[in-house]
């Protein structure tokens, strides 16, 4: 496997796995309460927030790559603040291209956790409570497990995404071989220089293969915890 | 162990408003299909907010609106068994029946059920590894009203938790619901529009109606008065009366010694000094002004007529006193003018079937 690619190609490759691995971590909690506030609660701002969360899914990727380079840029207001006062920057690093997988799959992963929370029967939560359980235990011991198939299908769908994401990355963190240039980034690279569409061919070969088993993968967990569930 | 409560809530186009006691035992709350039975246990619970009103639980305020009391739900520790089970359905029967023993006051206390006692109790030892998607109608039941004496409530709330079961089922919880009521010491509110069911359970009845309340009283008092077996039904309508199994007959009856005189029944499964409950409907007794002779009717038991109501129809309800004992037996006026019944008049009533309901299961306590 390691003799197949070369150090570029293989360095794109964990490129891509740990900055989705990271996107989709961070961006799990965040995911879920908003989730479960836009399922559950009702406030002031509610449609907007919404509103909000979708917005990448329906932007063009470039245009929220330029937002991010505006707001996280080393000049940009948060950017420029995070530079300051935690020596943190974002533009033109890895890190960077987590945050913009992150906020690209971020709609899927509120989605799928929604739709799970809403299918929860709130009569099982009142259950729970007349037993003596508080809020914060009702979530812990029956929404939490009840709604697992739809965090870990949320977060997979997150980690597809995040593997894919080319536009806003590009964007935002660039191209630089060996520390930007993820799978996407990487094949479409190669197929700018003549003679490099065998790499690319590669690389492909792995995406698929990436994809393919992450979805076997959730397809296989969303399995075993629903029999766990409907106690068959 | 007992219950004050008094709720005032308007829903659109429902109007509650009511008020009473529960003492301890079983405590019915009879009434037609929307007459607010269960905005006032959900109320009790916790789970509705009141416009108005006060609740008082041995001495705990749940709930005051005028002060501004309303403790949650998770702090009344009232254990509700819901019509719908609601078990939870990732958890195994056991994991179901512990839940609510972690949020119980702590350290456990003597006055708290053991749960091997309660798993026994519910005959729920085979269940307890499996999950709620293969329980039977009838067990899950049985877990559920296991989980929630376990969660060591003050009070049980039981919403029709017959409701969603066949006539068999219904005769496999029955005895584990009056188990309860004998073994353990605390007020069961119990929700239901089934007079069978309450006439063999209820120590209390609370009928509503429109979220009115109607009339209460104790079971054998209410049961025998011609006044609210109307609002019971007629059809259902029938008194209570309690007597203990004398003993088993050579010819296959049994014989039972009643404030009323002694009956014969078919032979029950029980040992002899067991108390039962009695259920007489109001349909199957019969009035002669004489002795009947050469009847074939076992139980006939010497009366004076109590109390005579005439409805609009062609029937009339007559109490009637049988050394001490209600009966009720339900006849047409033609024949209430034919006999000249009215208050003080001796009679004797001929009783065409008797139903049992066991006191105490086992004759335990």
């Amino acid at each position: 496997m390691l003799d197949l690619l070369s150090p570029e190609e293989w360095s794109a490759v964990v490129l891509s796995l740990r900055v989705s691995f990271w996107a989709t971590v961070l961006s799990l909690p965040l995911g879920l309460l908003t989730a479960y506030a836009l399922a559950r609660w009702d406030f002031w701002g509610k449609t907007l927030l919404n509103g909000l969360v979708h917005l990448p899914l329906i932007l063009p990727p470039v245009v929220t790559g330029y937002l991010l380079l505006m707001t996280f840029g080393r000049k940009g207001f948060i950017g420029q603040w995070l530079d300051q006062w935690f020596g943190i920057v974002l533009a033109f690093r890895w890190t960077g291209a987590a945050l913009a997988a992150a906020i690209m799959a971020f709609p899927l992963m509120v989605r799928a956790m929604r739709l799970a929370i809403e299918a929860v029967d709130p009569k099982l939560e009142q259950a729970a409570s007349t037993l003596g359980a508080s809020r914060l235990w009702v979530f812990a011991t029956v929404t939490l497990p009840l709604i697992l198939p739809g965090i870990i299908a949320g977060a997979i769908l997150a980690f597809a995404k995040a593997m894919g994401e080319f536009g806003a990355t590009i964007t935002f963190v660039s191209n630089i071989p060996g520390q930007t240039q993820t799978l996407p980034s990487a094949i479409y690279a190669f197929l700018q220089v003549p003679g490099g569409e065998d790499q690319a061919a590669r690389l492909v070969l792995i995406a698929i293969a990436i994809a393919m088993l992450a979805l076997l993968l959730s397809e296989w967990i969303s399995r075993a915890v629903a029999r766990r569930i409907s106690g068959a | 162990m007992t219950l004050s409560l008094s709720i005032q809530h308007r829903f659109p186009g429902f109007d509650l408003d009511i008020a009473f006691d529960a003492p301890a035992g079983i405590t019915a709350l009879f009434g037609r299909s929307g007459s607010g039975k269960t905005t006032v246990i959900n109320a009790l619970a916790g789970l509705l907010l009141p416009d108005a009103g006060r609740i008082v639980m041995d001495g705990t305020v749940l709930l005051d609106t005028e002060r501004g009391i309303a403790l949650p739900p998770h702090r009344r520790r009232v254990g509700y068994v819901f019509q719908d089970h609601r078990l939870f359905p990732h958890l195994t029967v056991r994991q179901n029946l512990v839940y609510g023993r972690r949020f119980a006051a702590d350290p456990p206390g003597p006055g708290q059920p053991d749960p091997d006692r309660i798993i026994d109790l519910l005959g729920l030892r085979p269940l307890l590894d499996r999950r709620p998607g293969a329980l039977s109608g009838g067990e899950k039941s049985r877990v559920a009203i296991g989980r929630a004496i376990l969660s060591c409530p003050r009070l049980m709330l039981m919403d029709e938790p017959l409701a969603a079961l066949d006539e068999a089922r219904k005769t496999e919880i029955l005895p584990y619901i009056e188990r309860l009521r004998d073994a353990l010491s605390l007020p069961i509110l119990y929700v239901s529009h089934s007079v069978a069911e309450v006439a063999r359970l209820a120590t209390t009845i609370v009928l509503m109606d429109a979220g009115r309340l109607t009339a209460q009283g104790p079971a054998a008092a209410l049961l025998g008065d011609p006044s609210t077996a109307r609002l019971l039904g007629l059809r259902e309508a029938g008194a209570i009366l309690t007597g203990r199994l004398a003993a088993h007959e050579a010819d296959g009856l049994s014989r039972l010694d009643t404030a009323a005189g002694p009956l014969w029944l078919p032979r029950i499964d029980a040992t002899p000094g067991t108390q039962l409950r009695l259920r007489i409907l109001a349909q199957d007794v019969m009035i002669a002004t004489t002795r009947p002779e050469s009847i074939s009717a076992l139980n006939i038991v010497a009366a004076t007529v109590a109390d005579l109501r005439v409805g609009d129809g062609p029937g009339a309800l007559v109490q009637l006193d049988a050394g001490g004992e209600t009966l009720l037996a339900r006849i047409t006026r033609r024949s209430a003018t034919t006999l000249s019944l009215a208050p003080g008049r001796p009679v004797f009533a001929i009783l065409k079937a008797v139903s049992v309901a066991q006191e105490n299961v086992g004759g335990g306590t």
